[in-house]
């Protein structure tokens, strides 16, 4: 496997794109790497040049040296069994702590003895000061020493039961020794990332949500699937990972202005996936009989159904200003755009007349459309006629209403069978010895999928199965 | 069932030929596999469908029998496929499997192993991932249900995709000449922390692990086996709620033409068979849904893991 930049890499490189994950998801950040990028942790400034060449799934920890602030790979000791893990996954707990934690361990195995009735909350049960940690960190103490010091000279600890003790390690884990796990930025982490602090931009689009999108439009190595992407390039660049550089995702879009594909720029895409991003307004893509006609009445349908929903709109861009802090964009954090004008893939170039010549011939393998912003029956009715015969869709929506009209009116005109509205539930659970049980937390909703089958329009048929069946 | 060759890909132009396997689609939850056979039969409650009549008609055609009655005609797809298996063995239904392939980072290229096999309900959509250039390493202790998945992934086409072994992978763990070099592995077992141990030693660097089970007492020893060599670790519960979809013709509490909202759809209200002797309460037709009365309440659990990298 080549280390060069293809999606597969394993090992980072510069110009590469990369999802930093700050104290298990607290701050999750987009970045490019570069010998000039930084990083602000805390309130440290530090160079992400020690990124390269590295290890996706790398843990780095902050370091203190004479010339400032460094991040170097934390120590995982591969053979301890000792872990302490907080059931939510991103457990990398230092391995300085061994002792603590295999204690914390054993009391925590079915009965706990202490509990919490003798613990007085007054302030004053830490006497280490600000400045005596400012003191050991000019010293030269590392975050894990600054930690064990905390614990030593607090008065409740050991009081505390195991539970809250691993707490407490972890909140000032977060404070004094900040991890940053580098994570590989692909269709999953993407969608969780924006999940999570930016929902907005991506339509409110949950992982398991695009999981089902992909699957039910049958996306698959050279099939040649038609989007409308108007959740900031997540789709279009989903479907051109799972094509992994063979058939064609055609990002469409009404009128003439393309829609963002930003996100397509994170994910780490060959060159020759690149190429298989193309862009087309969708009056290109329809029968050259009388596409005038068929354009205008479109853009009409775009500007009176955004006209309908500026309210939505603008509650949905209150909260994409309010979480926007936690996420970067790539380019944001990169100090040094020289680089990324260099690694910037040409992704969504306009497809030659041959190609489209062959999407009328033969049309599209399937459709997947994300637009919350566009009205789901006047689309579907205008892209099923570009589907080959047989072609499976997926429409995504929030709203369940746009969907079940538009199930009903495919019904009514027989354009598609094996019609179906469904939810995805998803729920995360906390497995822990004694103490397993649903995520306390969890996102209620992921919106709703229409998916069916293309069938070919018969010309109009007298019989029907209900009478034989009569 | 995949465009490995581009002449294979789903095109207006692509007729159903003899030899294909095409899904007979009646309704929603009544659909068959059937390999087209000129001379062959199909016979249902619908009647007797000649395969002679389906030749060279293109995929999603709707076709009919000496009775009048119809089906429909359509390209298999691993979704479909999941719906018209032979139940071999508990499968793994669609939501799971999404997010499996989707959770597990399969793409073109990946190598993937997994045990059991059953009925190759999640392996064939795990051989859609992979393809063109990788390949799903499939094991099952079960000679005889090895033999059919074999025989099921010849008839769809996927066999160049997967490669079915007869190995004991609880006991045996994945064969040695797999060390570092799956992307990803997953596990539909009854005990599966006895295969973690070899599970850590195929996986690379960072690659993904997940492990389907159906009771929580086997999700517990899963992520304790886990936390020696994986890190990560995550168990989520995935299910589908469907919506049923219906016109619905409702009376207005409303005397006639004092609705404001103009939302009267008046052809549907001559429509009615003369019960409506009330012409001064109209009745407003809509379209509603509401979630299907029953579902699946539970499938299993997924506990998805990464490998501790160490650099
Ligand atoms: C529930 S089925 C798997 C279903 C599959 N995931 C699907 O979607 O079709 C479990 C399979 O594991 C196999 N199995 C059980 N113990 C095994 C072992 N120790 N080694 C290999 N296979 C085993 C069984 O024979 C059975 O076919």
């Amino acid at each position: 496997m080549s280390e060069s930049n293809s999606s597969s890499s394993r090992v980072t490189w510069e110009g590469c794109s990369v999802l930093l994950d700050i104290n298990d998801g607290d701050r999750l950040v987009f970045a490019r790497l570069s010998p000039a990028a930084k990083l602000k942790i805390g309130n440290k400034n530090c160079s992400l040049q020690p990124l390269i060449g590295r290890a996706f799934g790398t843990v780095f920890q902050v370091d203190t040296a004479p010339n400032g602030p460094y991040l170097s790979p934390a120590q995982v000791n591969v053979n301890n069994a000792e872990e302490i893990g907080d059931g939510q996954g991103n457990n990398e707990m230092d391995k300085v702590n061994v002792n603590n934690a295999a204690q914390a361990r054993d009391g925590e195995v079915n009965v706990e003895s202490r509990d919490n009735r003798a613990l007085v909350d007054n302030n004053t049960a830490q006497s280490l000061t600000g400045e005596d940690i400012e003191a050991m960190r000019r010293q030269g103490a590392r975050g894990n020493e600054i930690i064990e010091a905390l614990i030593a000279n607090s008065a409740t600890f050991e009081k505390k039961t195991s539970f809250s003790q691993e707490k407490y390690r972890l909140k000032k884990q977060k404070k004094y020794a900040p991890k940053v796990l580098m994570r590989r930025p692909v269709a999953r982490s993407i969608c969780e990332a924006y999940f999570k602090k930016y929902p907005s931009k991506i339509g409110f689009l949950r992982v398991d949500t695009l999981s089902l999108l992909l699957s039910m439009a049958n996306v698959s190595s050279n099939s040649d699937i038609l989007v409308v992407d108007m959740v900031g390039g997540l789709l279009t660049g989903a479907v051109a990972e799972r094509l992994g550089g063979t058939g064609f995702v055609c990002n469409s879009y009404f009128g003439q202005a393309p829609y963002s594909m930003d996100i397509v720029r994170i994910f780490n895409l060959s060159d020759e996936i690149c190429k298989r991003i193309l862009r087309s307004p969708i009056s290109d893509l329809l029968p050259k009989e009388s596409p005038e006609q068929v354009l205008e009445h479109d853009v009409c349908n775009v500007e009176s159904q955004s006209n309908d929903q500026t309210s939505a709109l603008a509650s949905m861009d209150e909260i994409s200003h309010s979480s926007e802090n936690g996420i970067s964009d790539i380019g944001i954090e990169n100090t040094e755009p020289a680089i990324e004008i260099r690694k910037a893939p040409k992704a969504g170039e306009r497809p030659q007349k041959e190609i489209i010549d062959s999407w009328r011939e033969n049309g599209f393998s399937s459709l997947i459309v994300a637009a919350p912003e566009l009205d789901a029956w006047t689309l579907v009715r205008d892209l099923l006629p570009l589907l080959a015969n047989s072609a499976p869709f997926a429409i995504y929506h929030q709203y369940l209403q746009p969907l079940a009209t538009c199930m009903h009116n495919l019904q009514l005109e027989k354009m598609a069978i094996g019609l179906q509205i469904s939810e995805p539930w998803l729920r995360e659970y906390q497995v822990l010895p004694s103490r397993t049980h649903p995520c306390m937390q969890m996102s209620a909703f992921g919106g709703y999928i229409l998916s069916g089958t293309k069938i070919c329009n018969s010309t109009a048929n007298s019989s029907s199965n209900r009478t034989v069946l009569l | 069932m995949l465009a490995c060759h581009p002449a294979k890909m789903l095109s207006f132009n692509r007729l159903i030929s003899d030899g294909d396997l095409v899904i007979v689609y009646e309704k929603h939850d009544s659909m068959k596999a059937v390999t087209v056979c000129e001379g062959s039969v199909l016979q249902n409650r619908f009647g007797v469908f000649k395969h002679s009549d389906w030749i060279g008609k293109p995929f999603g055609s709707k076709v009919f029998s000496s009775k009048g009655g119809f089906v429909h005609l359509l390209a298999p797809t691993p979704e479909l496929w999941t719906m018209v298996l032979n139940h071999r063995t508990q499968i793994l239904y669609i939501a799971d499997i999404s997010f499996v392939i989707m959770y597990l980072e399969v793409v073109p290229g990946c190598v993937v192993l997994e045990s059991g096999t059953g009925s190759g309900s999640l392996t064939t959509s795990l051989a859609r991932a992979v393809a063109p250039s990788g390949h799903v390493n499939t094991f099952d202790f079960h000679e005889q249900r090895a033999e059919s998945a074999r025989a099921d992934f010849e008839r769809t086409g996927l066999s160049s995709l997967v490669t079915v072994k007869v190995r004991d992978i609880q006991g045996e763990g994945f064969p040695d000449d797999f060390s570092g070099m799956a992307d990803s592995v997953f596990l539909d077992l009854p005990q599966p922390w006895l295969a973690i141990p070899s599970a850590a030693k195929v996986l690379r660097n960072d690659g993904t692990f997940c492990s389907f089970s159906p009771c929580i007492e086997q999700v517990q020893r899963t992520c304790e086996t886990l936390r020696t060599h994986f890190t990560d670790i995550r168990t989520f519960e995935i299910l589908l709620r469907t919506y049923e979809v219906r016109q619905e013709k409702m009376q207005s509490s409303r005397e006639d033409g004092n609705d404001s909202n103009g939302s009267l759809p008046s052809k549907r209200r001559q429509c009615s068979d003369g019960s409506y002797v009330l012409g001064s309460c109209p009745s407003i037709s809509s379209v509603m849904a509401r979630p299907c009365g029953e579902a699946r309440g539970h499938t299993g659990y997924l506990t998805f893991a990464r490998v501790k990298c160490v650099s």
